[in-house]
């Protein structure tokens, strides 16, 4: 048997870790694999307390499950758009380093 | 009670990987390692999902996750020729801010759900007597009753970012 905080806990360390690589990583394309990571740690979380409710009343329980379906879904369509605008500014600017992206700055 | 200590060890040892992985992709100089190092963790992922009795999200993580979105990913890294950047750090400090918020947000994430959640209870993992093809029947018969509008609308969504990268790498004709 595993408590539930434990994969809680997991949940929250991967989605810090997420976190911290969008925040100190100046490659655009890690800052966006560490955006995947937070989604996962979320999902996680979803089928983890989805299986705590199904063992609590012991019947069979899927709506954590689908939200992760759902989650997967959109992080895939996340992916194509996000990773086009890449590719685009990579073609602009000749970088993908987010600090040389500061033709808007003042 | 072997058993359940046994659960137990298993479960330490794939967090520790799962951590790990993430901290490599982190850390990582090259981007090409820290995108092998998230499929590592997406895999370690799927396990986790398979331990908490969700056998159809485990394969779904690893086809689409690990399969399908990281080959882009390494697609796009080696397209761009971006594997590592020349190290300008504009604002020095800010790395160790970042750390210390992290920090502060870990504590605060853990301290949040412990306290205010109260995810009571304990979880086994299902045993062999659970029928996977029925678990799995159950969930799709979910999806296109009780969940069908939102999986129409994530067709639509699929839709619009196709047609948004496309529209976004297409070259621009000039129009006089």
């Amino acid at each position: 048997m595993v408590p539930v905080n434990y994969y809680i806990i997991l949940s929250a360390i991967l989605f810090t870790i997420g976190a911290l690589g969008v925040l100190i990583r100046r490659n655009a394309l890690i800052i966006f694999m560490s955006v995947e990571l937070m989604l996962n740690a979320a999902n996680l979380a979803f089928v983890a307390f989805a299986r705590a409710h199904e063992v609590a009343s012991g019947e069979p329980f899927f709506d954590g499950q689908i939200f992760v379906f759902f989650v997967i879904a959109v992080a895939a369509a996340e992916v194509a758009v996000g990773l086009a605008l890449i590719v685009e500014i990579f073609k602009s600017k000749r970088s993908i380093d987010v600090d040389q992206i500061s033709s808007m700055k003042g | 009670m072997v058993i359940m200590t046994l659960e137990l060890i298993f479960f330490l040892i794939l967090a520790l990987i799962a951590v790990t992985t993430a901290l490599g992709m982190l850390l990582s100089r090259n981007a090409v390692y820290s995108a092998l190092f998230l499929v590592l963790n997406f895999v370690t992922v799927a396990v986790f999902y398979l331990l908490l009795g969700a056998p159809f999200i485990a394969m779904a993580q690893v086809t689409v996750y690990a399969g399908a979105i990281m080959v882009l990913f390494l697609f796009v890294i080696m397209l761009l020729g971006a594997e590592a950047l020349p190290a300008t750090q504009v604002l020095p400090w800010q790395k160790y801010l970042a750390g210390g918020l992290a920090a502060v947000l870990a504590l605060e994430a853990t301290f949040i759900f412990l306290t205010r959640a109260r995810p009571a209870g304990e979880i086994t993992s299902p045993d062999a007597s659970i029928n996977t093809i029925t678990n799995i029947r159950e969930l799709g018969n979910r999806l296109f009753t009780q969940y069908l509008l939102p999986f129409e609308v994530t067709s639509i969504l699929l839709l619009v970012a196709m047609i948004g990268a496309i529209v976004l790498v297409r070259k621009e004709k000039r129009v006089h």
